[in-house]
């Protein structure tokens, strides 16, 4: 592995004011899951690496309008496991232990898994043509082995799939990253964080090159909603989607009053499926609506020569989860 | 800026190295270290503490699995610097003079391996998971917990087997002063 220039930021101010130099040489690690891995393999060549595990980042808290605010540092494992998460997100629980392994959510932080990089073998090897890697180059997987790669929000430059499950889960969930960069904080909402890849698949999101990510507060939680993740893979567990579905619905009187879905693994960025939302809202919460949502939802995918047996798994994935957070509604 | 700096010159490989104090299962150990050095290799090629095994080098098959202050980590993903202040624990820290740790009894009871290339590794995610009042105590709760932690030779019957076995039995405390 290459080597780098390592130094500890005490605070905030220090790791904003210390990610000097061009993008791309600088790198802050949390849990490294990622970063490592990815120096490896060459496909990352940080200059220098900026720890910041000693920021008071661990705290879940709830605030005093009802969301909960999320310290960019706390682990994938103590937020799956956190009480505030289990009891009123129970979704984002299923869906951070959907996720890796025990080890990597253990070392895994919340602001990483929200930064972490497609698993696209050719974004992974530097021998093939990559727009994400080296912008200009190609992209090999449109003509190659994407059996797992991406059926939305794709381009003619990349079809990488985003690899996130917690992600999908607070892309339904609604919400909001807190950036701190050297001019002071921002907001930016959680579904235009990520960008889609169009001509330019190098540039993944909106954090700007001396930014960081401090929190991530999640919308309260909605009143009466059951939900469910569900992530369908090629072995139990320890696997990335094939296609995964977030559901939230709440259901009143045998009618869905509000619903949320989200989908993993068949986009190029956690996908909120706006329309099919809006088709469920105000109809009964029976199967018939569900797949109707689910046609909406997978009606503008572009499956390449191997992925195109996710449209059929997607589609039964919506249907499931939204079946399974319907019944799980208060109020049905 | 007061910034603890270990590095200046990350693009001259291997060049600048950084004094690291590392706690191994009870032992202090002073290390001259590059930035980029993974505990994996620290433990393994500076400390002679090669119980722990290199996989797949990429947080993939968790035969590098230690313990992190209490919690199994992938030590392949880890650099070794950001481990000062932390205490690490790795299989040759399992067992004490007062005999075999529960998890590894249990693991030769059962015959939970066959090449054992990934023992050490699931031997240290099973004692984590037995530690853990989060993971179910079912054996499918075990099972997922496990996941990262690949048995080629497909031992994962037994593996299962001996740490159901080992729930529950204490480990018998040392019979010296040291701790292990």
């Amino acid at each position: 592995m290459r080597n780098f220039a390592f130094s500890s930021a005490e605070n905030v101010d220090q790791a904003v004011s210390s990610e000097r130099g061009n993008a791309g040489e600088a790198s802050y690690i949390a849990g490294g899951t990622t970063l490592i891995d990815l120096v490896k393999l060459d496909v990352m060549r940080p200059v220098q690496v900026i720890d910041l595990n000693r920021l008071p980042l661990r705290e879940v808290e709830r605030l005093d309008d009802g969301r909960l605010r999320i310290g960019a540092l706390v682990s994938n494992t103590d937020l799956a496991h956190h009480p505030l998460v289990t009891q009123h997100y129970p979704l984002l629980s299923q869906a951070l232990l959907a996720g890796a392994s025990t080890q990597l959510r253990n070392m895994a932080s919340t602001g990483g898994n929200v930064m972490q990089r497609t698993r696209c073998p050719y974004f992974r090897d530097v021998a093939a043509a990559c727009n994400k890697r080296a912008p200009g180059s190609g992209c090999d997987a449109l003509e190659g082995v994407n059996r797992m790669h991406a059926l939305l929000g794709t381009s003619e430059h990349c079809i990488a799939t985003h690899p996130s499950d917690m992600c999908v889960a607070m892309t339904a969930l609604g919400a909001t990253l807190t950036l701190e960069g050297p001019n002071g904080t921002r907001e930016i909402a959680f579904g235009d964080f990520h960008r889609l890849p169009m001509d330019r698949p190098d540039l993944e999101h909106e954090l700007e090159p001396d930014e960081l990510i401090t929190h991530v507060t999640l919308d309260t939680p909605v009143v009466g909603g059951g939900s469910h993740y569900l992530k369908l893979r090629d072995r139990a567990s320890y696997e990335f989607a094939l296609a995964s579905a977030a559901a939230m619905v709440a259901v009143e009187d045998g009618v869905i009053r509000e619903a949320r879905l989200a989908l993993g693994g068949v986009a190029t960025k956690p996908w909120r499926a706006v329309e099919a939302e809006q088709a469920l809202a105000g109809k009964p919460a029976r199967t018939e609506s569900f797949e109707k949502a689910a046609e909406i939802a997978l009606s503008d995918a572009v499956p390449r020569e191997h992925n195109a047996f996710k449209v059929p798994l997607a589609r039964q994935a919506i249907v499931r989860a939204l079946e399974k957070a319907s019944a799980a509604s208060k109020h049905h | 800026m007061n910034m603890k700096e270990y590095s200046r010159q990350g693009d001259e490989a291997g060049s600048a190295e950084t004094a690291v104090t590392l706690s191994v299962n009870g032992e202090m150990h002073q290390l001259r270290i590059s930035p980029n050095v993974v505990l994996l290799d620290a433990l393994r090629d500076r400390l002679g503490l090669t119980g722990t095994k290199k996989g797949c080098d990429h947080g993939q098959c968790g035969a590098c699995t230690v313990h992190l202050d209490g919690q199994a980590i992938n030590s392949c993903l880890k650099l070794a610097v950001m481990c000062e202040g932390h205490e690490v624990t790795t299989v040759e820290g399992l067992a004490n003079d007062a005999g075999l740790h529960p998890v590894q009894q249990a693991f030769l009871e059962h015959d939970a391996y066959q090449c054992g290339f990934c023992t050490p590794g699931q031997m240290m995610s099973a004692t984590a998971l037995l530690e853990d009042e989060r993971i179910g105590t079912d054996d499918a709760a075990v099972r997922e917990a496990m996941s990262g932690n690949i048995c080629r030779c497909g031992a994962y019957k037994n593996i299962l087997a001996a740490i159901q076995t080992a729930r529950g039995q204490g480990q018998a405390a040392p019979t010296a002063g040291k701790t292990s």
